[in-house]
């Protein structure tokens, strides 16, 4: 190397270009080092397992005939497949109206709890949060038993007034049942985040909105609500691609909920079924895939509509 | 990042089977080879031990790994995955042909049959074969038969129906007089409307596993047809629950006695009382009476459940494994407190002839001689069934159409042709022509 450099010495030009070189080299390695421990993870557990369950969603076992490679027939099938679609429109049904709620609710105590400054509202705080801290498994078994008409509290709450409990783990009512046990777990958790959002606002805004002579109600509405537009906007998305993946509380309360909650009631439940109970890892892969693709059309969907708001993606 | 490479390493080790450091019981004699097993009878500790004890060639690692459908599930995982399955794992019956098609259970015929033979009646036999190969050891049956309060039926005065027409009459009898639910139309015991439907005539499936590629599905027919029917119309006058069983809310109506009758296997009771059912305030209201029949005339005798031994394609000495599948559960001590306590009801000849069993005087039916007025003579009629090779795929869309006529979307008889449809549609997704 020093050889090199001193032969070509008397020309100054690609000398420090050279050097710049090695310094852009060093910069570039170091850039790598730093990301390599993250970079190993991605590859590993996420790229990794998503490629080869895309590999896996190409084919095809029979019991009888063995494997074979069907391209996107297992695709072709999901979106012919009664028991994918009819799981699918549930939690598209399902998020247009529980993510709404729980948005309006969230931003709602959020905004109370923003200009109220007692002791109480920081307990108050604390308690919304709590629920969310509860892990979901065990958030749905409680509620499981308090929907229960069996051994829960409603049938002797209802049995007071002489009325007959509502059965919040029937086919009709599954659907509000469900809706209040993620209302319950999520609302105060974007709470949080919007609560954040609004303690970011600078506060000389309000004094001059005062001054212009606005009252809370306006101040709230044309002022806080939209400063913390791309936080709204970030709880939608998380709560959307959250909703789409339904899972945890309806596979656990369908052990309460007599035939109400069928093995196809989700998509994800619908996958894992596929999968783990009738060794179909092909189409189990292939149902993860295409419910990936509808979240991914629906999150485009939302935030083409949104773009104007947006200011962290 | 070194901890976490080498914890990778430990869990992707190919060392088949569940890792036999990792027992939930203790190997006392840590110098003889070790077979893993899976198992959920509520009595394994102590079958486990009583063979550990007993046996100076091989001692066996137990794992509880769920009961049913989670044990089978990680199972199918472990067939998928070719390794983490144990050596020996308990099945019911009615499962062998699902894992057998996919070659991950061994013929153990060649492994000492000859010399158990015959321990075990013919039927008990061809339960766990599939053709003339054996790919289990039978441990216990289900013969089927309904369990009542008898402080109920006295309340109401009535006897114990012996046709399913005075069941119904017994049922609407006691609902006029405003009592409680005369049974209970589960959707998740569709092994259970299987029997009973058996019971009537059907034949779901038929499959010569001479002939692996052609199978036949039988699920609208008449008699198919007729007992989703009836159990639709008994829910449907709401003369019968529709809450899934073995599930906290059915079992608190079971104690709170909001059922008068239970139609299930010999093995309910242990299962019950574990549960909290028949203690108390409780006890000796439970009595037990043969199935009621279509024709009193030919009576016929169904079973429900019961499970087997079965070495696994993933055992490293099959030989080794297959000692422990025949000798498991299989001596004297366990087989009395497996049928003491009402968890199992045995198959072993020696148990079934042991006069201390067949004159057993049941607690839990306060004291009534239930083997012998009741189960004996019903394990004793039973003909044996042949069951799918895809039977999860059956049981599970079986509970789908059962959920549907709860709802009252669709009749029994709706519900038996789209269970065909469905089944058939499936069996020749996956290969097989049906006939």
């Amino acid at each position: 190397m020093t050889l090199l450099t001193e032969k070509r010495a008397p020309r100054p030009q690609p000398e420090t270009r050279k050097i710049r070189g090695k310094v852009h080299l060093r910069e570039h390695l170091m850039g790598w080092l730093f990301v390599g421990p993250f970079g190993v993870v991605f590859l590993a557990f996420l790229i990794a397992p998503l490629a080869y369950a895309l590999y896996l969603s190409l084919f095809q076992k029979k019991l009888i005939g063995g494997t074979s490679f069907v391209l996107f027939d297992n695709y072709v099938k999901a979106f012919t497949d009664p028991s994918f679609l009819s799981g699918a429109w549930f939690v598209i049904r399902f998020s247009l109206v529980s993510i709404p709620l729980q948005i309006v609710i969230a931003l709602a105590l959020a905004l109370i709890l923003d200009s109220v400054t007692t002791l109480f509202a920081r307990f108050s705080r604390l308690m919304i949060f709590l629920p969310y801290a509860i892990p979901t498994v065990i958030g749905a078994v409680m509620w499981g038993f308090l929907y229960s008409r069996g051994f829960g509290p409603l049938t002797d709450i209802f049995g007071l007034f002489g009325a007959t409990a509502p059965d919040f783990l029937g086919s009709d009512l599954i659907f509000y049942g469900l809706l209040n046990v993620v209302t319950w777990q999520w609302a105060g958790y974007y709470m949080i985040i919007l609560y954040a959002a609004l303690q970011g606002v600078d506060p000389t805004l309000y004094e001059a909105a005062r001054m212009d002579g606005a009252g809370r109600w306006q101040i709230a509405t044309r002022i806080k609500i939209p400063l913390i537009a791309p936080a709204l906007i970030l709880i939608l998305v998380f709560s959307l691609i959250g909703t789409l993946q339904f899972f945890n509380e309806p596979q656990i309360l369908r052990y309460l909920a007599a035939g109400t909650i069928g093995s196809d009631f989700t998509p994800n439940m619908y996958a894992y079924q596929q999968a783990f109970s009738l060794a179909n890892f092909n189409y189990g892969s292939a149902i993860s895939f295409a419910l990936g693709g509808i979240v991914f059309i629906c999150v485009y969907a939302f935030l083409f509509f949104t773009r104007k708001r947006r200011s962290f993606l | 990042m070194l901890a976490a490479g080498s914890g990778l390493v430990a869990c992707s080790s190919d060392e088949g089977g569940s890792d036999a450091s990792n027992c939930t019981n203790t190997i006392t004699k840590k110098d003889l080879p070790v077979v893993t097993m899976w198992g959920w009878y509520p009595n394994t500790q102590l079958v486990v031990d009583n063979f550990n004890k007993q046996n100076n060639e091989v001692q066996v690692c137990w794992t509880n790994v769920g009961q049913g459908s989670d044990e089978y599930d990680k199972f199918q995982t472990a067939i998928s995955a070719g390794t983490g399955a144990p050596d020996v794992i308990m099945v019911e019956a009615d499962r062998i042909p699902t894992f057998q098609i996919q070659g991950a259970l061994v013929d153990i015929k060649q492994y000492g049959y000859d010399a158990v033979k015959a321990n075990y009646g013919e039927g008990a036999w061809k339960d766990v074969s599939v053709g003339d190969k054996v790919y289990g050891v039978p441990v216990d049956g289900g013969p089927v038969a309904m369990i009542y309060r008898k402080d109920i039926f006295d309340k109401y005065k009535i006897t114990p129906p012996k046709t399913w027409a005075e069941y119904e009459q017994a049922a609407q009898k006691v609902k006029d007089a405003g009592g409680p639910l005369f049974g209970d139309l589960g959707a998740n015991v569709s092994a259970l409307t299987m029997a009973l439907q058996i019971q009537k005539g059907a034949a779901p499936f038929t499959y010569d596993p001479a002939q692996p590629k052609a199978i036949g599905v039988k699920l609208n027919d008449q008699p198919s047809k007729d007992v989703l029917d009836y159990w639709g119309g008994l829910a449907k006058k709401g003369l019968v629950g529709t809450q899934d069983q073995f599930t906290p809310e059915y079992i608190s109506g079971v104690i709170n006695g909001n059922y008068a009758t239970y139609i299930s296997a010999a093995w309910a009771p242990g299962y019950l009382t574990g549960a909290g059912v028949g203690k108390g305030q409780d006890t000796g209201k439970f009595a037990v009476a043969p199935l009621p029949q279509w024709d009193p005339a030919n009576p016929v005798q169904v079973n429900w459940g019961g499970s087997a031994f079965s070495v696994t394609k993933q055992a490293k000495k099959p030989e080794l494994a297959a000692k422990v599948a025949y000798g498991l559960y299989a001596d004297k001590e366990s087989l009395t407190d497996g049928w003491t306590n009402q968890i199992i009801f045995p198959l072993n000849l020696t148990a079934l002839k042991d006069p201390a069993f067949v004159d057993l005087k049941v607690a839990f039916f306060n004291g009534q001689q239930a083997n012998k007025e009741v189960y004996l003579p019903a394990a004793e009629a039973y003909k044996g069934v042949a069951y799918a090779p895809f039977g999860q795929y059956y049981l599970d869309a079986m509970t789908k159409q059962v959920s549907e006529i709860i709802k009252g979307s669709v009749t029994g008889s709706q519900a038996a042709d789209r269970l065909q449809e469905d089944v058939a549609k499936y069996a020749k997704e996956q290969g097989f022509t049906v006939q």
